[in-house]
């Protein structure tokens, strides 16, 4: 029975891998995999839940063999099956096997076809390990995989600019949902010293015995799950990229931001729910949170005049109350209206389309000027207030730019007098003494040796933001990109039990990628003379595969789980201490503002409106 | 600030109308109706106003030279055509340079285009990317201003007019939508003109108009949209009182806002950082071999596909002998589209006695309607027609079809808490069907629904009046109107018992675009109501004693029967046959086999155009697949309508009877011998030439621009207020025709081949200046076939020049069937058994 469960990870991905090498021309071919694949696992889901059911629901647990060890640390990934994997299985199996049959016809002819099936296998494979993850890291690898394939669908159409912004605009968003699980991983290492599986949470005296002797780390990383799930499932304050996501195909909306994708944070806190059940402070925060964003995302919906933003608001309001449901402990309560807001939502979007036939018939016929709301009788001045701030989605879009990106953006502007070459001329050496230090780290105080991390990673984070802030020379701005790993792993060398081959492991893989990245630059400066980072370029429409090489180049140095710098960022992240929570924060902030970095080029270069004009270029309105 | 500066420098009415002319002027999407995109350049030629459209506003105004040349290489743009068009415009002398020029010279043409290079100045001196910072909420206040029902909560004050009612909002409100209290107070202190606002930003006053244009045409889509709503406020069932200058107004507030929010006071108009003027937008814009070369490029294309169909009707006209006088087994009459073309070809091949007509499909009957229970009045004749004249229906109650999933309580907290856990689940088993097993239901847009067949008309007039529309006809409008239909048709004599009036419409699911899908003639609804009205006009028995005293006598035998043809599911339905006797029952029942049989052979040939349609299966088993695509909900491309359009075709049913034109034409009927001076046919051309050109224009210019002239591709579409539909959510609205309806059409000019004497052609369409404006500047291309010695003459320069077509051997083709199982691409001419 445990072994099946990775059966359920291999058929989407079998599938993936087989779509990624039929022609663009074999439309029917494509779809049927995608089809065929996805009608495989749901019915094999369905077979597997009704034995589960007869045996008794027992929860089954996988783990696979340690894939990297070392002293206090071991890597692996576990899969795990109980009621909640049960429903988000056959949930998602349900939705998106419908949903590629009726793309199959619905997006015939479209360019993008087989990018379209990709990416959907892909993130359906990211989201069935996500829902039979058995451990935080294995959930990590298929949260990483959603974000990224969330990233590519709202870039569908990827040569118009208001897709890509917003493609760009919800990843960075997705990113800090992706730091708070690093940082709860990174605590929970610290307070199970171990690499604790979701079974064993559900062990409530073991639970129980931690959380008193560690009762704020307890706070810390509820919360951090709570921030990251808050992300995924739009919840305020981060409500505003959910209608902003909705820039591909009506299908993909429908199926990925108006149900799957969206309800993953709510999977998150049932998954972790027996860690925060025993923690009524943050129970409290989340039905509040809750509760706060079913009221406002309701004002919000009720001023839509778009249909798609509607449905989008109106969603986000029913996750609110399942996230009070969760709070309140009504796991089932909670599991059946994901299902029901799931399947309403995708359908609406599908239909949506239909509306214009629909609604003016009806107020052709039903048309009566008395028809008001209930804010009609509201006082002016109330009605007034409240409709402009709905009507600017209470600035919550601007409020991620205010806070956040701004005062980055102001930093690095800050530091817009380092050229590259005062870059070299300072950081190398001083990079080479941070070596030389550490080789005789023995010889100076415990103090300073302390200090040391924190004033290597802010060097580190400069660098990103610098490379964050630069408007024209996208090369540079990548190297930057590279030496903050650099800095960040000459941080946390100084952290005691460190062997080199750790840092090997974080960066090998960079610096490969990292060298693909610079060359695929290269190669696309010297075809086309400009790629300054002021504007995008759209140079996928000429250079697909170029774009392609420099895309996988992007996934492995923001340590995507395709090359072992993954595993070591975890790993990177272990050796952080649990009293620095300083080193921990700026190593957090600055893999942050990494990703959108690399995004930033990846988006400036290769996507957006194409800069020549021999063909039909899309106005940057639409 | 105020008036001062208001001197003769800037214009605010010449600017606004100018606005006006170049902005899109689509209507909201439930009045789609077609028309020539670059309307605003029809005064000049075809060829300059593709090159100056480009020129100033960037549009792709034709296909590109790599498209060009590949239509070549695939035998789609012949050689001799190609020859044929260089030596006529260059002359033979130049012929090898011209030659190389299209066939193989590199062209650089990345040009930038005219329109933003002052407003452009905010990004490149100050940075500011104004277009991001005002665009979302300025098209949100637009959205919820005009939105027809999809908002819950509606925008509060909306009577006011537009900018009264921002002012209202902001006045009583605690909250802004600016960003800066100088500007807000600015705008509540209401002491502003446009020139005043304008000084503030742009500084100088010669660059105002400019700034403008840039700044109306960085979001054309909403800006059109808002020109529509102000000329004709009547488009939307809700009215709105908005105009551009409003939308002007309150864009430049906004845009003082964003600037002084990311600058605070420091800085200046944008005129004063502007060190080289821009040219001038409307300055002229020089010819050039590139453009030359894509003229002459476009004028092969054409060529290669008029010229054997010039050749095709010629040859078909001659051999055409007259047959003996014989008994019509019954006519009818459809519309001119190019939809009903390949219906009248089975129809005739299944029964060599009957006759089809073709006229615009409102059939000469101008009203408004309003149905049973309807709340509005609904147009349907054509777009600039404005009827006095009212059509009520009368019967029983209509029961709406309800759809809880379009329910708004959905998004209601607490309903919706309800309905996503009850309805939710029903969802996914609606979802089940509709994939695998799709059918009828309240969401599809019906032609059949457009009115309920057992109803009755108010189609006599007998005194009422409703808001000062006369409710029915009187006689003498009645005789009026079916005499000039039946006379501009040729339809005066040999009257068959049975003459159906078949109107046409369509039907699909999920597609905003529903309308364009309906008769053009009609203001994009179905043409049933039209087809019943005349029907029982030239029933009446008064109205055809009157039309005896014109000439027209018709028989008492002779029946009228209004239809409804849906073009989607290729299905037909007849009206009033009970009020028939039982000998014209018998007859039509004999018909109505045929009809069917068409139907599902029509079904066919369409069938080849649809990847997800095997050909080769029975004409029955297609035809099922052809009703279920029409309420698929997955299904993008219920039907092509007109793609592929090139032709229009005015003249006796002989002429075009026997040459297999794939669907290609319109047709009207019309017959020379009774229009010696040209009177009826004036009356064709005014309408065929405006709506014909429209359609096949604005196909064109969808087709080579689908990104700034067309649509995209619809499945991104996100429905703004039910009146348009934008990419996302905060995107510009997208008007013109989405890719799913243009990818198979080829982009030429309609040619418009007139069976009559080319000098009566030529003092016709001089008559009436609109229409001559098309035809002079080559928006539409003309030529005449005599109607006694078959000569063809086309119109070039003012005048009619006879022309010889290449005799080619045009192929006899015996089975139709085969026939469109050969492939999807367009076919060419053949000669059928007629």
């Amino acid at each position: 029975m445990e072994l099946v469960l990775q059966i359920f990870i291999l058929i989407p991905l079998f599938g993936f891998f087989l779509s990624l090498i039929v022609p663009e021309t074999k439309e029917g071919f494509l779809s049927w995999i995608a089809f065929v694949t996805i009608g495989i696992q749901l019915f094999l889901a369905i077979v597997y839940t009704f034995v589960w059911l007869i045996k008794g629901r027992p929860s089954v647990n996988f783990n696979t063999g340690d894939l990297y060890q070392t002293e206090g640390y071991s890597f692996f990934l576990s899969f795990y099956f109980d009621k909640i994997s049960a429903a988000y299985l056959l949930v998602g199996g349900i939705l998106v096997s419908l949903v590629t049959r009726f793309s199959r016809y619905y997006l015939h002819r479209e360019p993008g076809y087989k990018r379209f099936f990709n990416t959907v296998l892909f993130f359906y494979t990211g989201y069935s390990i996500t829902v039979l993850s058995g451990n935080l890291e294995t959930l990590f690898v298929g949260w990483e995989i959603l974000g990224i394939c969330s990233f590519l669908l709202i870039a569908f159409y990827r040569n118009r600019y208001l897709p890509v912004k917003n493609a760009v605009k919800v990843f960075s968003i997705y990113r800090i949902g992706d730091v708070g699980i690093l940082l709860a991983m990174w605590m929970s290492h610290h307070l199970w010293h171990e690499n604790i599986t979701f079974q064993k949470l559900n062990n409530f005296e073991l639970v129980h015995e931690h959380l008193l002797s560690h009762s704020s780390t307890g706070v810390f990383i509820a919360m951090m799950l709570v921030l990251a799930a808050a992300v995924k499932s739009a919840q305020l304050p981060f409500s505003s990229w959910l209608p902003r996501a909705m820039e591909g195909p009506t299908p993909s909306s429908a199926i990925f931001y108006g149900s799957l994708s969206v309800h993953i944070g709510v999977f998150l806190l049932l998954r972790t729910f027996h860690f925060i059940e025993q923690q009524t402070s943050v129970r409290i925060f989340i039905g509040v949170m809750g509760l706060v964003t079913s009221v406002v995302a309701t004002g919000i919906g009720r001023v839509q005049s778009s249909i798609k933003s509607q449905i989008a608001y109106g969603s986000i309001a029913q996750i609110g109350l399942i996230f009070i449901e969760v709070a309140l402990g009504l796991q089932n309560l909670a599991l059946f209206h994901f299902a029901g807001n799931a399947f309403l939502r995708t359908y609406q979007l599908l239909v949506s389309p239909s509306v214009v036939t629909y609604l003016i018939r009806e107020q052709f016929y039903r048309y009566s000027p008395d028809d008001k709301s209930i804010e009609s009788k509201y006082p002016t001045k109330l009605a007034n207030s409240l409709y402009i701030l709905c009507l600017k989605e209470f600035n919550l879009d601007n409020f991620m730019y205010s806070y956040l990106w701004n005062p980055m953006k102001v930093l690095g502007k800050k530091i817009h007098f380092l050229s590259l070459n005062k870059l070299i001329a300072f950081f190398v050496p001083v990079y080479l003494l941070g070596i030389v230090l550490w080789f005789y780290q023995a010889n100076f105080s415990e103090k300073i040796i302390h200090i040391l991390p924190i004033v290597f990673s802010i060097f580190g984070l400069l660098m990103v933001l610098k490379a964050f802030t630069e408007r024209f020379r996208a090369r540079m701005s990548w190297v930057l990109i590279l030496l903050n790993h650099a800095w960040v792993a000459l941080a946390i060398s100084f952290n005691e039990h460190f062997s080199l081959s750790h840092v090997f492991l974080y960066l090998g893989g960079i610096v490969i990628m990292g060298l693909l990245g610079y060359f695929t630059l290269q190669r696309i400066k010297n075809l086309e003379g400009n790629i300054d980072l002021d504007r995008f370029h759209g140079h996928v429409y000429e250079h697909p595969r170029i774009a392609f090489a420099f895309f996988i180049a992007c996934l492995g140095v923001s340590g995507f789980p395709i090359t072992p710098s993954f595993v070591g960022e975890d790993l990177i992240f272990s050796h952080i201490h649990e009293d620095q929570i300083l080193l921990a924060l700026l190593t957090a902030l600055s893999l942050i503002m990494d990703g959108l970095a690399i995004i930033r080029i990846f988006a400036r270069v290769f996507f957006g409106p194409h800069t020549k004009t021999y063909h039909e270029v899309a106005y940057r309105s639409s | 600030m105020n008036s001062n500066h208001h001197m003769a420098g800037f214009d605010e009415q010449h600017l606004l109308h100018l606005l006006q002319h170049y902005l899109p002027a689509q209507a909201p999407l439930k009045d789609f109706v077609h028309h020539n995109t670059l309307h605003g350049f029809q005064h000049l030629s075809f060829p300059d106003a593709l090159r100056t459209a480009r020129t100033i506003f960037g549009y792709k105004t034709s296909l590109s030279l790599d498209e060009y040349r590949i239509f070549y290489s695939e035998g789609k743009i012949s050689e001799s055509a190609i020859y044929q068009t260089i030596i006529k415009d260059k002359g033979e002398n130049y012929l090898e340079f011209w030659l190389e020029n299209l066939k193989n010279k590199n062209f650089d043409n990345d040009t930038e285009a005219r329109i933003g290079a002052v407003r452009n100045h905010w990004k490149e001196v100050y940075q500011i990317d104004l277009d991001s910072m005002v665009q979302p909420i300025l098209f949100r206040l637009l959205c919820s201003y005009l939105d027809q029902g999809i908002a819950i909560w509606r925008f509060p004050l909306e009577k006011k007019g537009f900018l009264e009612s921002v002012y209202e909002l902001e006045k009583n409100g605690l909250f802004s939508i600016f960003k800066t209290d100088r500007i807000r107070k600015l705008f509540l202190s209401k002491e502003f003109s446009l020139s005043g606002l304008l000084e503030m930003l742009v500084g100088d006053e010669s660059l105002y108009e400019q700034y403008i244009f840039d700044q109306q045409f960085s979001h054309q889509g909403w800006s059109g949209m808002v020109s529509v709503i102000e000329t004709l406020p009547e488009t939307l069932l809700e009215t709105r009182n908005i105009s551009l200058l409003d939308l002007i107004k309150l864009e430049c507030f906004l845009e003082l806002d964003a600037i002084e929010s990311r600058m605070g006071k420091k800085w200046k108009s944008i005129g004063k950082s502007i060190i080289h003027k821009p040219i001038s937008l409307f300055s002229e814009v020089p010819q050039t071999e590139y453009f030359e070369t894509l003229n002459l490029w476009q004028k092969a294309f054409e060529w290669t596909y008029y010229e054997p169909v010039l050749h095709g009707l010629q040859e078909n006209k001659r051999e055409y002998q007259t047959p003996q006088a014989f008994q019509k087994s019954f006519q009818a009459m459809f519309c001119i589209d190019d939809r009903e073309c390949s219906y009248r070809r089975y129809l005739e091949v299944l029964d060599s006695k009957c006759e089809t007509f073709g006229t615009p499909g409102f059939f000469g009957v101008e009203f408004f309607f309003k149905p049973i229970e309807g709340k509005f009045y609904t147009k349907v004749c054509p777009a600039p027609v404005t009827p006095k004249f009212l059509i009520k229906e009368e019967g029983k109650e209509r029961k709406m079809e309800v759809d809880a999933h379009f329910s708004k309580h959905s998004h209601n907290f607490i309903s919706g808490w309800l309905i996503a856990q009850t309805l939710g689940f029903w969802s996914a088993f609606k979802l089940f069907l509709n994939i695998f097993k799709p059918s009828m239901g309240p969401m599809v847009s019906h032609s059949f629904k457009h009115m309920d067949s057992g109803s009755k008309l108010s189609i006599e007039h007998v005194g009422e009046f409703e808001n000062d529309l006369q409710v029915g006809f009187k006689i003498e409008e009645m005789v009026n109107r079916v005499e000039n239909v039946l006379k501009s048709i040729g339809l005066v004599k040999d009257f068959a018992p049975l003459i159906y009036v078949v109107g046409h419409g369509a039907s699909s699911i999920n597609n905003p675009h529903y309308a364009a899908y309906d008769c053009g003639a009609c203001s994009g609804r179905a043409g049933s109501v039209n087809a019943r009205v005349f029907s029982t006009m030239a029933n009446k028995t008064e109205v055809r004693d009157q039309l005896a005293l014109r000439g027209i006598i018709i028989p008492d035998e002779t029946r009228f029967v209004g239809a409804l043809r849906d073009t989607t599911r290729d299905e037909i339905m007849f009206y009033d046959i009970d009020t028939l006797d039982h000998n014209h029952q018998t007859l039509h029942k004999n018909n109505l086999t045929k009809f069917e049989e068409a139907s599902k052979r029509n079904s066919k040939e369409r069938s080849r155009r649809f990847e997800s349609i095997n050909t080769d299966l029975s004409i029955d088993d297609i035809h099922k697949k052809i009703l279920q695509r029409s309420v698929s909900l997955f299904e993008p491309r219920p039907e092509l309508n007109h793609a592929t359009n090139a032709l229009c075709i005015v003249g006796k049913r002989e002429l075009t009877k026997g040459i297999f034109l794939d669907r290609r034409s319109f047709l009207n009927s019309y017959d020379a011998k009774i229009d010696p001076e040209g009177n009826r046919l004036l009356g064709i051309l005014n309408a065929a030439v405006p709506v014909c050109g429209g359609i096949n224009l604005e196909y064109y210019f969808s087709r080579v621009d689908n990104q700034k002239l067309g649509a995209g591709s619809k499945l991104p579409h996100n429905v703004m207020g039910l009146f348009g539909v934008a990419n996302g959510i905060d995107g510009d609205l997208r008007p013109g025709l989405p890719n799913q309806m243009i990818e198979v059409h080829d982009p030429i000019r309609l040619l418009m081949v007139i069976e009559q004497k080319a000098e009566v052609v030529l003092d016709v369409i001089k008559r009436n200046p609109a229409t001559y404006q098309w035809i002079e500047n080559g928006w539409v291309l003309i030529a005449t076939i005599d109607p006694v010695n078959c000569s063809i003459s086309i119109f070039e320069n003012g005048e009619m020049v006879e022309y010889t077509p290449q005799d080619t051997k045009i192929e006899q083709i015996t089975d139709l069937g085969s026939l469109v199982e050969s492939g999807m691409e367009n076919l060419e001419i053949y000669k059928y058994e007629a």
